[in-house]
């Protein structure tokens, strides 16, 4: 994975000087509450209900195990002995101390960590594949792109006051596991004559009003990416809309605009841009694509997997997807225990999952977007021994992509903009189904909650999707189904009314029962629902 | 504490009267122009040859525009004073003058040493923009 120069170094460690500034100038009194606000949000410090909120970035998810470490390290020291990761491939700690944020970056930046760009109105952190680098079906390894553009979008002179936030995912596969349409900016890595580019699709996004990224041009060369982004941010840095922070994403400037006017205008710039020797030179791609080379993969190895042990064989079932190398996969570990919060994880599971990743894949490891943790490169021999390690730390969850592996936000028990609680709601759920043998019958069944209309659970793009909203002071729950994150991108619809906390609890069951009443062979519950349309759910909800 | 701020050679304010973007094309001898934020740089750009002074107003820090138009004017070689004023504090000033500006009026004044640090703070840049300093990448290919 990518290691810092000394360029780079220096540049996180003048950001942490600078914070220890401005905390010293805020802890005196000098700056205001007002004035400190948006310098710790450029630092990804968020003030909570209870107490600070920091996010650390974990660029495109990827992590080594001294950086996971370390972030188990900071749960241990600064917080409650937990950290939670995100739908963005970050973590957060919910319990910070304003005085105490100087030196928690001053430990991230011992690692080649930082939270820069973790909030306000900038390029965020740019999420990728969680596969990448390890999946057979990609065309090229989407993190090279991705750190190559985590630098340009780091510390813009240009785009740090956009009109609102902004984030861009990069893929290399024909699968989606990034929601990339989903993004301000989805990048697709594709092939034209021979030659690796990108696909760029602008204006997706969720949030109050979803929206699937139209595409904007169909293939831009890597010599020329840098280019083409400053014009697509130029132009919406310049006409998106300020008047309304709720229209202010560039998707309302897409659509408003329409695609094509918006192309117009992104090749008109881009025209301009290309003059101006923007582009890093090929070579800097090819530097920073270096340090994602394969790992040094063994020959000769079996792929044979003893499957004996029924819970074992359950397991290697629903977490283990295919590696390209033979006798390799990539294992993916469960955040979910049914009860559990999603995404939450001890300081004693984050070490031992950075131990794992030492001993079994590589010292490198990913964080997903659904909230789950990945070792990419794993012997298939060494898997039954890593799954017991998992086993004894509660991080054994054979759920994978069922309805128990729920994205949920922080909600109402956290988060200051939330109207409803989302990990109640995602814990009875879970415990709802928590027979596995049902979940599995139900097969592939993305669900995800949020907590108010900000769609930071990714409600609109779960087959069942959760929203918590205020209904005259008492929580209540809309219930979408039909929603996909994946390449099949699609929104969900709102199935009508909403319901109270147990009330949406039996709605999501209605709705499964729904499916596997109506079901055809081999039909996820995504599939039927695009069949039979919402008639035949809203029928058994409302009845 | 300082009301004005140059990095421009001598480093006096320039007195000139700015007057509007719409009226500085049929002003012959207006020699300084104020940009709004929701004004098109680029409908100054016929006549740069006889603009001495741009004032780009930041009525809200968080408003970025005028970064924009800022990179757009010296994009095109405008090479006079190009002033921010408005709501304009230290923690902006590394990024304003990337972008090409080289004198501040803030509305409140700012701190000297404040201002030093802003401008010595990072080390580097990652984008070419306008400032002469060399990208990271091109010190790393240098």
């Amino acid at each position: 994975m990518y290691q810092y120069d000394k360029y780079d170094q220096a540049m996180v460690d003048a950001r942490v000087a600078e914070f220890r500034d401005q905390t010293e100038r805020r802890l005196s009194g000098q700056l205001s509450e007002a004035q400190f606000r948006p310098l710790r949000l450029m630092n990804g410090l968020y003030l909570q209900l209870h107490a600070y909120m920091l996010r650390v970035a974990v660029p495109y998810g990827t992590l080594s195990s001294k950086q996971m470490k370390m972030l188990a390290h900071i749960a241990r020291k600064y917080d409650r002995d937990y950290g939670h990761f995100t739908t963005r491939q970050n973590i957060q700690y919910n319990w910070i101390k304003l005085a105490d944020a100087p030196d928690i970056l001053a430990d991230l930046a011992s690692v080649e960590m930082h939270a820069i760009q973790t909030s306000g109105n900038c390029i965020r952190n740019i999420s990728s594949d969680q596969y990448a680098g390890a999946s057979a079906e990609e065309i090229a390894d989407p993190r090279p792109l991705s750190e190559l553009l985590r630098q340009w979008s780091s510390f813009h002179p240009e785009f740090t006051y956009l009109p609102r936030k902004f984030k861009i995912a990069v893929i290399a596969s024909a699968t989606d596991r990034a929601a990339m349409r989903l993004h301000d900016i989805g990048i697709e890595l594709v092939k034209k004559d021979g030659e690796i580019g990108a696909r760029v699709f602008v204006g997706g996004g969720m949030g109050r009003t979803p929206m699937i990224a139209p595409e904007i041009r169909d293939f831009v060369p890597f010599s020329e990416v840098v280019s083409y982004l400053e014009a697509c941010l130029r132009v919406y840095n310049r006409y998106g809309r300020r008047d309304n922070k709720y229209k202010a994403r560039i998707k309302i400037l897409v659509h408003e605009m329409g695609a094509d006017e918006y192309r117009r205008q992104v090749e008109e710039e881009f025209a301009h841009m290309k003059t101006l020797g923007l582009d890093p030179p090929v070579a800097e791609l090819e530097r920073i694509a270096e340090h994602f080379a394969p790992p040094p993969y063994e020959t000769g190895l079996s792929d044979e997997i003893d499957l004996s042990d029924r819970d074992f064989a359950a397991w290697v079932g629903s977490q283990v997807a295919a590696h390209k190398a033979p006798g390799y996969a990539i294992v993916n570990i469960s955040l979910k225990p049914i009860g559990g919060i999603p995404g939450d994880a001890s300081s004693a599971q984050i070490d031992l999952i950075a131990d794992l990743a030492a001993k079994y894949s590589f010292d490198e490891l990913r964080v997903t977007h659904a909230q789950n943790i990945v070792l990419a490169h794993v012997k298939k021999a060494d898997l039954y021994a890593l799954w017991k390690a998992l086993e004894e730390a509660d991080l054994g969850t054979a759920n994978l992509d069922l309805i128990s592996d729920i994205i949920a936000c922080p909600g109402l028990d956290y988060c200051s903009l939330a109207n409803a609680r989302s990990i109640p709601v995602a814990q009875k759920i879970a415990q709802r189904f928590a027979d596995i043998d049902r979940q599995k019958e139900l097969g592939e069944l993305k669900l995800k909650i949020s907590g108010c209309i900000n769609a930071c659970g990714h409600h609109h793009a779960g087959n069942i999707g959760i929203l918590g909203v205020d209904r005259k002071g008492v929580e209540n729950y809309q219930l979408l189904l039909g929603g996909s994150g994946a390449e099949d991108v699609s929104l969900g619809q709102i199935t009508g009314p909403g319901f109270d906390e147990n009330g949406i609890v039996d709605a999501v069951e209605k709705a499964t029962n729904v499916y596997l009443a109506n079901r055809t062979e081999g039909e996820r519950f995504v599939d039927t629902f695009r069949r039979i349309g919402m008639a035949p759910f809203k029928e058994a909800l409302y009845a | 504490m300082l009301e004005f701020y140059s990095l421009r050679d001598g480093g006096d304010a320039a007195e000139l009267p700015a007057v509007t973007l719409e009226s500085f094309a049929g002003q012959s001898n207006a020699t300084a122009v104020r940009i709004e934020p929701g004004e098109d740089a680029r409908e100054l750009l016929p006549f740069l040859d006889r603009v001495a002074l741009v004032e780009v107003n930041f009525p809200v820090f968080g408003d970025g525009r005028g970064y924009s138009a800022a990179r757009i004017l010296r994009e095109a070689g405008y090479a006079g004073e190009l002033r921010a004023v408005g709501d304009v504090a230290v923690d902006q000033l590394s990024h304003m003058m990337r972008c090409g500006f080289d004198s501040f009026a803030p509305d409140k004044p700012l701190d000297p040493k404040l201002i030093e640090e802003a401008f010595s703070r990072f080390p580097g840049r990652y984008q070419k923009t306008i400032d002469p300093r060399p990208a990271v990448w091109a010190q790393r290919h240098g």
